[in-house]
């Protein structure tokens, strides 16, 4: 692998053919040859005619990418002169005794090599080899800027620093390499990266659940406060905490963020390539990330929230004048042993707490005058009746009955045949059509419900006679209707007998 | 008046000082409690010196505008249902009695003439005072309930309704000592608690084997468990409110009367109603009721050692199950 830059020869060794077909490992060499210009300054500054050797140029450089960074806005950049003048404390810091000249002169030669003013294309270059698909070692070139010069408005330049520098430069250096939380988020990252979605799962979990922790601590101390002040060192230990906690969320937002941007990718990737497996997991890793933000979002309100907790609990804490902590338990020192005394004495008991414990009534004071009047006021009308109820507002429902009462009682009449004389339908329906030409229609229809008649029920309702259709094959002639001519009766029922038979075998 | 004056005087320059040489009399566009030396100086007082104490206002004479003011935060207190968030002039009254000792004890002397107790005057229980037994602002069991004073079953199943009430909403011993602690209680849950102890003695009478029944003609000798298990705890009534005489009715009058005397807040309707309590119940039951109640058992004799741990435990298995919302048993 090697560093070409205008300036020196590359410095940094080929690295040894090994195993490295894995993606990951070119991203690695990628994000470190991002890193060689800034070790190249170091190394370059003793060809600086002058003394020069006292300033730390990588630290400088850093510096400067920060500067610029936190310049940038959405459609502009950073003010070249405005990036010297931002650098020049650092610079006059490293070297108080030198002249301010020399200081602006180290400030825009750091500027001008990480924009590599030298080179044609204002870039860098690093090789770097992989293992081709089909084994063969293959060098790569990597193209990559870490400050850029884009045209600002009115025909100005303005200096931006590129992805490659805000990733490798500004994120993945700003690393706590201790913190078990990072080295998990980083983990996920690369596994997500790489595809393994269900690795990245656990993984993500596994962060969401330290997240969870942060939080519970959090609530456990300010729980603490709220009990009691003093049992928390509010004077070191939580502020410290809490300005911790806060650096950590905003840091773990934009981690998330980012995860976040990256699993969409691979969701929407994966879809044509690997299958809705695959998919699915990436929408639940998603779903993960978007809860662990959430939850950062919370723990920041909380947070922002502690400062005013503590005062306030302090105020009621500390300055609240001691109360008589009696530290009685009312059930376990006054209701149950109270619960077995006699009732004698127990009353006595109650009658004591009811006495201090109901609290105050103000006794009425009533003037001669004004129980005159209240007394000869008639008395107002009692609403133990409610408020009054508005008219129902009723609207009649039209009668889409088929057939009318008098209709049905024609039929009933009709219907209404001796015992011993059962009658054929076909009778019953000429006889009603010349009453009504709609009676008919009742006719059959109650007909047919008589073919099934509900006998049991009729029984235990103590129904003296039932009516009854049989179909005995004969067919119906009839210019309305068709069907089989039934053979319509009353059966008589002997209630009674069936009563006393369903007692005994009760 | 001497360094104190002189310290308002540097603050408020010529002015002040001008008021601090003819302090008596002297109209200063002060805050507003009367045109009063008192109230002028204790004023200045305020705003010169808050965080230092004015005990040189003790010497001043105090006038009938400043007793006026005392017996005016009196009565604020005497209206146990008003907060101070919500009265500015009661909050300002608050902050004098914290700012200016005088003033307080001036305030202190005017509710014990009345046959008051103050319990504790802050912000957030306002002035909480209590009725001496003798005042006039006490309340008396006959007055409470008619019941009671005739059948001494009901005079002691409303006084165990206010012990139990008190006894669900502060179940732990820190619960009464926590200033923050806010007790919730249903009236159903306070019924529950107390039939399911009925129940434990009355287990524990069995298992003894012996015959428990009270004695006939002897009702003060009954035990007191058993005049709460044998009242029903709910009956139908005609026009569909609680049943006075049940043990639920005893208990939600219980609770209806602490609403109104400002010591419990009613939060909804569930399980016979649900409140929650107000620092002023706290206060009277820590400082009153609690600690009578219990010179009145050691009276009797009966001594129970607490090592601190909550008591009130949720019933065991194959007892009725506890109801879900609540921190404590809760039986609905």
């Amino acid at each position: 692998m090697s560093v070409v830059t205008e300036h020196a020869p590359p410095i940094i060794q080929s690295p040894a053919p090994g195993p490295a077909a894995d993606e990951g490992l070119a991203r690695r060499l990628r994000a470190l040859a991002c890193t060689a210009p800034l070790h190249d300054l170091d190394v370059r500054k003793a060809n600086l005619a002058g003394e020069y050797s006292t300033y730390a140029m990588a630290e400088v450089a850093l510096s400067a990418i920060d500067v610029v960074t936190l310049q940038m806005d959405f459609d502009t950049g950073a003010d070249h002169e405005d990036v010297v003048a931002r650098l020049l404390p650092r610079i006059a810091a490293q070297a108080p005794g030198r002249p301010g000249a020399e200081h602006e002169r180290v400030a825009r030669w750091v500027l001008e090599n990480l924009v590599n003013v030298g080179s044609v294309d204002r870039g860098f270059r690093a090789v770097y080899g992989t293992f081709g698909p089909d084994g063969a070692y293959v060098r790569r070139d990597y193209d990559f800027k870490l400050i850029e010069e884009v045209p600002g408005p009115g025909g100005s330049v303005y200096l931006r620093t590129t992805d490659e520098a805000v990733n490798v430069l500004v994120g993945a250096l700003d690393t706590d390499v201790t913190s078990a939380q990072i080295a998990a988020e980083v983990k996920l990252e690369v596994l997500i990266s790489r595809g393994r979605l269900a690795d990245a799962q656990l993984a993500a979990e596994q962060a969401r659940y330290r997240t969870v922790q942060y939080a519970e601590t959090l609530r456990r101390t300010l729980e603490a406060t709220r009990r009691d002040v003093r049992a928390v060192d509010w004077l070191r230990t939580v502020p410290d905490m809490i300005s911790e906690a806060l650096e950590h969320v905003a840091d773990r937002y934009r981690h998330e963020n980012a995860i976040l941007t990256n699993i969409r990718r691979a969701r929407d990737e994966a879809a044509s390539e690997r299958g809705p497996d695959h998919k699915r997991r990436a929408a639940e890793l998603v779903d993960i990330v978007k809860d662990c933000i959430r939850r950062h979002t919370q723990l920041q309100s909380r947070l922002l929230a502690a400062g005013p907790l503590f005062r306030a609990e302090q105020d009621r804490q500390a300055f609240a004048p001691p109360a008589a902590r009696a530290g009685l338990d009312l059930y376990g020192q006054l209701l149950a042993p109270l619960l077995p005394l006699p009732l004698e004495q127990a009353g006595r008991v109650t009658d004591a707490f009811f006495a201090r414990g109901a609290g105050l009534r103000t006794p009425g004071a009533v003037r001669v005058g004004d129980l005159i009047d209240l007394l000869l006021t008639p008395p107002a009308p009692r609403e133990h009746l409610g408020a009054e109820m508005p008219e129902p507002d009723l609207i009649a429902t039209p009668d889409d009955s088929r057939f009318s009462e008098e209709q049905l009682e024609r039929a009933m009449e009709l219907l209404d045949l001796p015992a011993d004389a059962p009658r054929r339908l076909s009778g019953l329906l000429a006889e009603a059509r010349r009453q009504d030409p709609e009676l008919p229609y009742l006719v059959s229809l109650l007909a047919v419900h008589a073919a099934s008649p509900p006998v049991g029920t009729a029984y235990r309702q103590g129904e003296q006679r039932l009516l009854f259709a049989v179909d005995d094959g004969e067919e119906l002639d009839d210019p309305e209707f068709g069907g089989a001519d039934l053979i319509v009766g009353t059966a008589l029922l002997d209630a009674e007998g069936m009563a006393s038979d369903r007692s005994e075998v009760a | 008046m001497s360094d104190h004056r002189d310290e308002a005087a540097r603050d408020d320059g010529p002015a002040g000082d001008a008021v601090a040489g003819y302090a008596a009399g002297a109209t200063t566009p002060t805050e507003d409690f009367g045109a009063s030396a008192l109230s002028s100086e204790g004023d200045r007082a305020e705003h010169t010196g808050r965080a230092g104490h004015t005990g040189d206002a003790g010497r001043t004479a105090v006038t009938p505008a400043d007793t006026a003011d005392a017996a005016r935060l009196v009565s604020f207190g005497l209206h146990p249902k008003l907060l101070p968030a919500r009265d500015a002039e009661y909050a300002e009254l608050l902050r004098r009695y914290r700012d200016e000792p005088a003033f307080a004890r001036l305030a202190d002397a005017v509710a014990t003439g009345l046959g008051l107790v103050v319990l504790e005057v802050s912000t957030r229980a306002g002035m909480a005072l209590a009725a001496d037994e003798e005042s006039v602002f006490a309340v008396r069991m006959g007055d409470y309930s008619r019941r009671a004073t005739a059948d001494s079953a009901d005079r002691f199943l409303h006084g165990l309704a206010h012990l139990a009430v008190a006894a669900m909403a502060f179940p732990r011993p820190e619960d009464l000592a926590d200033d923050g602690y806010i007790g919730r209680i249903t009236v159903n849950g306070v019924d529950g608690f107390v039939r399911q102890a009925c129940r434990r003695l009355e287990e524990r009478a069995e298992e003894a084997g012996e015959n428990a029944d009270p004695v006939t003609g002897a009702p003060g000798l009954e035990a007191a468990w058993r005049v709460y298990a044998r009242r029903s705890a709910t009956g139908a009534t005609k026009d569909a409110r609680r049943l006075a005489g049940s043990t639920t009715g005893i208990i939600g009058k219980a609770v209806a009367f602490l609403v109104d005397s400002g010591f419990l807040q009613r939060t909804g309707d569930d399980a016979g109603g649900t409140y929650r309590t107000t620092p002023r119940y706290q206060l009277q039951v820590r400082d009153m009721a609690g600690s009578a109640a219990m010179s009145e058992l050691l009276e009797l004799g009966v001594v129970s050692v607490s090592d601190g741990t909550a008591s009130l435990l949720p019933p065991g298995e194959g007892e009725a199950e506890i109801a879900g919302d609540a921190a404590l048993p809760f039986h609905s």
